[in-house]
């Protein structure tokens, strides 16, 4: 990204945080783009946060280490943040602002797009439904990925998340067609062996040259990471709506962004929402989330993945908390199961997928998928239940059928959410596999299923 | 004299403006070159605090800002009806025209189409004395909706000095003109009515006609009344978007009114893709024909989602002048109060709980109050109806906060969302010990009179299963199932009976989706007498074994998604099997 022109002052008044409060600024536009120049001739980003009289509340990316009141300067440069964009950019690896970091020059613009993008007219989007056949039974059978969605992974510190988004990746289709694909993928504030493993796993399946990375990782500037996931979906956007790619957006650790987010509040003496982050979070995080989705008349989608870390692995900290609220469901990674050595670990009675209603059925996957899904989704509720009992009064305690119930819900762990990393079902195999569950029920417990499936794929053994 | 200021500071949606001292509160005003849309609302000395309904990226101190002399205010006329607005009435499909998929900044539009023609069929003549309220004429809005053109509710009374004769006329055309004492008004076929001000009617009736959901949970156990008002509290996934879909799609209304006040955009594509392919069960005739949509998602800007409520109940009132009762459906409230949250944040007012405004809760309240059951403004007579059903979305699942406390505190139904039942696919996942209607003695009266006299004895049995299966739940808990005596397992038996065959409800289900009072009751009915006989069963002998073989529970607990609305029959022949096998295992049973 390249600085050309602009107004330059020179009175800072105040550093605080990521902050640069700049005195007698008079042509400052809210939302503007900032050149903050070092005394040693170091150049960073920043943007108008708030401008008045006569004053600049800066925010600067690169953090404000080593910036003086006396020898800082600051250039408005007279536009928003914009990133330059062109097919060009697929393969290539960006840091956290969008600026390359893989040693080759800029990538020759096509054109340069705002990053805070504008709000989709929601008249003009398409409702998505094109069904994304992930080979992963659990999610293709019980929280189905459509095209355009926003589906994140809800996990904690330490488990087989990025195993599970680096499989969806390598693996995600469409049943049935040969559109053009892509991979966005944005580190935001992770380890940089999570990113190398990405990077890696992308290399592997040969997906590389259809990717594009953005990276910042931990050790790289915190308030950067407000950048990067809007930079990333710029870039998305643009293989989406302009060149007509099928884009799936990769987000990891959105945790990371709200921490950013809640840092520049503190320092900027905010009201308060829950746990000090800022009451605004619910809205900014929508600005993210609501970029995916599909437009009418035109081919490609965005589909995001946004992973997150719950902090103590708690669903109603305000994080997952306003995403889930967002976010067309959320697929939960249960300690408990990743604890059994269980891959993929997906609580599924926490995991939904709002769109796979529409995603699923006579036409798309098979016209018996909702129901089975429902009573499986019922029977391994009915199963946890039934454990839970099992814990208390112990087995003697249960009736019969309490113990069928038990035995679904380990053959339900076992065969059907267990797969391998590499392991990649068709839907077929996924609906065979939930129906031989069912099968285990007596018919009288079937109460979700039409007859007429009952009796086409019923197979008591 | 409209006010000319200048900005003086920018932060997000916050403007202040200086040389604004003609501004009045809540005044609209255009910010800055790109003429944005705002709302005056704090005035000092000669800055006006101003929130801004659209982007304020790029905007510079320096830059003007007019006054418009006029509150904010919606456009009530005839070509509402089927239409997508944005928070501030501007039509979303006009707006993809001009700005395209995404949506641009500073764009005026009308809010209808004032060129398209509509038929006129007058009701009033020349020498008429009209007031506020009066009804001129009518013209067919839509294939299902009947316009009444009324006199604007602040119009005097005066005579009517000219009349159009019925014909095809746009909505600028002047149809009437009214006159006194040489002063003339000129009538057309629509008006402006400021937001923020509830619009005048005669007398309020009290809310005893339930609203007819067709959902067999809201309308059997927790129903709400026309006029009424009900909330919808529910943590992320437990199916609030859903609920207020099936309402809004079902609920015997005429007009309805659908504010998607921050939330997903899909949701509001959701709507316009299924209404205008789904019939109307009383009617058959499209849903879209009777819908508006107010969609001001997440991610447009935060100012105009704290209008959108305003703008959606101004209309629905509009509607309800007329005769017809209108349901609002609002998801969701709590963004709308996060909206407040963040514009009192930005006037650095003193926060009450967890940051919101202390005026929160008479906000709240000032908009459950536009609910109601009235007699309209004006003549001829009409009654008509807003019912206002708000969905909140409380941090964490959390009842305790400040949105869901305050709002239970001015509405009547509340329908509590449960997290643990919809994570064990219970849905809708309305909690039936947490929930309440305050309409039910009230719209007994309706049932009574039209579906059976039984209806809220066998409702107060249905729900006493329910209950006492809560309490022996705790047992089982401790216990487990076999330390229960049969008579109370067939309590657990039946309750979960309850829950499959009446109180879960498939929305995507074809039969399932709308289930008519008859069939309601119908079920509910075949549940109770199967308590009983079962009890009956277990005294005379027969064993909780026995009762949980009868193969008639499968046909029962299908039932809702076997049976048509048209096929009332069948269940009367479920119930005669059921009869049937109750007597082969009592009979069985005495014999030996």
């Amino acid at each position: 990204m390249t600085v050309e022109g602009g107004v330059q002052y020179s009175k800072i008044a105040e550093i605080k945080g990521p902050l640069v409060v700049v005195d007698d600024v008079d042509n400052a536009a809210f939302d503007e783009l900032v050149e903050i120049e070092t005394s040693e001739g170091e150049k960073r980003l920043g943007k108008v946060l708030e401008v008045g009289n006569g004053k600049a509340i800066v925010q600067v990316f690169e953090g404000t280490t080593g910036l003086s009141i006396s020898g800082t300067k600051a250039k408005f440069v007279g536009k928003v943040m914009e990133m330059p964009v062109s097919k060009e950019v697929l393969g290539r690896v960006f840091d956290g602002l969008g600026r390359p970091k893989d040693g080759l020059p800029d990538p020759i613009a096509d054109k340069f797009v705002d990053i805070n993008g504008e709000p989709m007219n929601p008249e003009q989007r398409e409702y998505p439904k094109d069904f994304i056949q992930t080979g992963i039974s659990v999610i293709d059978g019980l929280m189905t990925l459509v095209r355009g969605q926003k589906l994140p992974i809800f996990s904690g510190s330490g488990m087989s998340h990025n195993l599970l988004a680096a499989q969806i990746a390598r693996q995600a289709s469409v049943v049935g067609t040969q559109d053009d694909f892509a991979v966005v993928f944005a580190a935001i504030g992770v380890q940089y062996s999570e990113a190398e493993y990405f990077r890696r796993s992308l290399e592997e399946s040969g997906a590389l040259k259809r990717s594009v990375l953005f990276l910042n990782t931990a050790d790289n500037p915190a308030i950067e990471r407000i950048i990067t996931p809007r930079v990333a979906l710029t870039v998305a956007e643009y293989l989406a709506f302009d060149l007509g790619m099928h884009v799936l957006v990769i987000m990891t650790d959105m945790t990371n962004y709200c921490e950013a987010l809640r840092e520049i509040s503190a320092a900027r003496e905010e009201v308060p929402g829950r746990k000090g982050y800022p009451g605004y979070l619910y809205t900014d995080l929508s600005t993210i989330y609501e970029r995916a989705g599909k437009l009418q008349g035109r081919k490609g989608s965005v589909t995001q993945i946004p992973i997150l870390s719950m902090p103590s692995d708690d669903i109603t900290h305000p994080i997952p908390d306003l995403t889930g609220y967002i976010t067309e469901g959320q697929i939960v990674i249960s300690r408990d199961l990743f604890r059994q050595g269980i891959y993929p670990p997906i609580n599924i009675l926490m995991s939904l997928s709002r769109l796979m209603k529409d995603g699923i059925g006579e036409g798309s996957t098979r016209e018996d998928h909702s129901e089975v899904a429902n009573q499986v989704y019922d029977a391994y509720s009915r199963a946890q239940e039934v454990r839970a009992l099992a814990g208390i009064v112990g087995k003697a305690g249960l009736t019969e059928i309490d113990l069928k119930y038990m035995d679904v819900g380990d053959l339900f762990e076992k065969e059907f959410l267990s797969q391998a990393i590499d392991e990649n079902r068709t839907i077929e195999e996924t609906l065979g596999i939930l129906w031989k569950i069912v099968s285990k029920l007596p018919k009288n417990e079937i109460t979700k299923i039409k007859d007429k499936y009952i009796e086409q794929y019923y197979k008591e053994e | 004299m409209a006010a000319k200021g200048r900005i003086v500071w920018v932060s997000g949606p916050a403007v202040r403006a200086d040389g604004m001292s003609d501004a009045k509160m809540y005044e609209t005003v255009t910010v800055g070159n790109a003429k944005l849309v705002g709302e005056v609302i704090r005035l000092t000395g000669d800055v006006a605090f101003i929130q801004v309904y659209e982007s304020t990226s790029g905007l510079k101190p320096g830059e003007p800002v007019i006054g418009t002399g006029n509150p904010l205010s919606v456009l009530l006329g005839p070509g509402i009806i089927g239409q997508i607005y944005d928070g501030i009435q501007r039509p979303l499909r006009e707006l993809s025209k001009i700005s395209g998929s995404f949506i641009g900044r500073g764009i005026t539009t009308t809010p209808v189409d004032m060129t398209k023609k509509y038929h006129f069929v007058p009701t009033v003549s020349v020498d008429d004395e009209v007031v506020g309220g009066d009804v001129l004429g009518t013209v067919k809005e839509t294939e299902l909706i009947d316009h009444s053109i009324m006199v604007p509710p602040d119009h005097p009374s005066r005579k009517i000095t000219n009349i159009v004769s019925e014909g095809d006329y746009n909505i600028e055309t002047e149809i009437a003109t009214t006159e006194k004492d040489g002063q003339t008004i000129s009538l057309k076929m629509y008006h402006r009515w400021p937001v923020r001000k509830p619009r005048p009617f005669k007398s309020r009736y009290d809310p005893v006609v339930p609203l007819i959901t067709g959902q067999r949970v809201i309308d059997t156990f927790f129903p709400i009344a026309k006029g009424g008002t009900g909330s919808i509290p529910g943590a992320f996934g437990t199916g609030k978007t859903v609920t207020l879909h099936q309402i809004a799609k079902w609920a015997d209304a005429q007009v309805v009114v659908y504010i998607g006040c921050g939330e997903r955009g899909n949701e509001m594509t959701e709507v316009l893709v299924d209404f205008p392919k789904l019939k109307d069960p009383r009617t058959g005739k499209p849903l879209m024909d009777r819908t508006v949509l107010v969609a001001n998602t997440s991610n447009m800007p935060v100012a105009a989602r704290e209008a959108s409520i305003y703008t959606g109940v101004t209309i629905a009132e509009y509607y309800r002048d007329m005769g017809k009762d209108v349901v609002l459906v609002a998801d969701s409230t709590s963004r709308w109060a996060e909206a407040l949250r963040e514009m009192s944040g930005r006037l650095e007012e003193m926060p009450a709980e967890e940051g919101y405004p202390s005026y929160l809760a008479s906000r709240l309240a000032e908009f459950y109050e536009r609910a109601g059951r009235v007699r309209a403004a004006g003549s001829p007579d009409r009654d008509g109806s807003v019912t206002l059903i708000g969905a909140v979305s409380p941090s964490g699942g959390d009842f305790t906060e400040p949105v869901t406390t305050h709002t239970m505190r001015f509405i009547k139904t509340f329908w509590a969302l449960d997290a643990k039942l919809a994570y064990s696919r219970h849905y809708p996942a309305i909690n039936w010990m947490n929930s309440y209607s305050g309409y039910l003695t009230d719209t007994a009266i309706w049932w009574s009179k039209n579906v059976s006299k039984d209806w809220l004895r066998l409702r107060g049995e249905a729900y006493g299963i329910l209950q006492r299966e809560d309490t022996l739940k705790e047992i089982v808990r401790l216990l487990g199932p076999e330390a229960l005596p049969d008579e109370e397992k067939l309590i657990l038996e039946v309750a979960r009976m309850i829950k499959i065959g009446l109180l879960q409800q498939n929305s995507f289900d074809d039969v399932d989706t709308f289930c008519s009072p008859e069939k309601q009751f119908k079920l509910m009915k075949l549940l109770v007498d199967f308590y009983n006989k079962g009890q009956q069963a277990i005294r005379e002998g027969a064993t909780l074994a026995d009762i949980r073989a009868m193969p008639i529970i499968g046909s029962i607990l299908k039932a809702r998604m076997d049976v048509k609305d048209d096929e009332m029959s069948k269940l009367d022949q479920i119930d005669n099997d059921m009869q049937e096998q109750f007597k082969k295992i009592t009979g069985v049973k005495v014999i030996n």
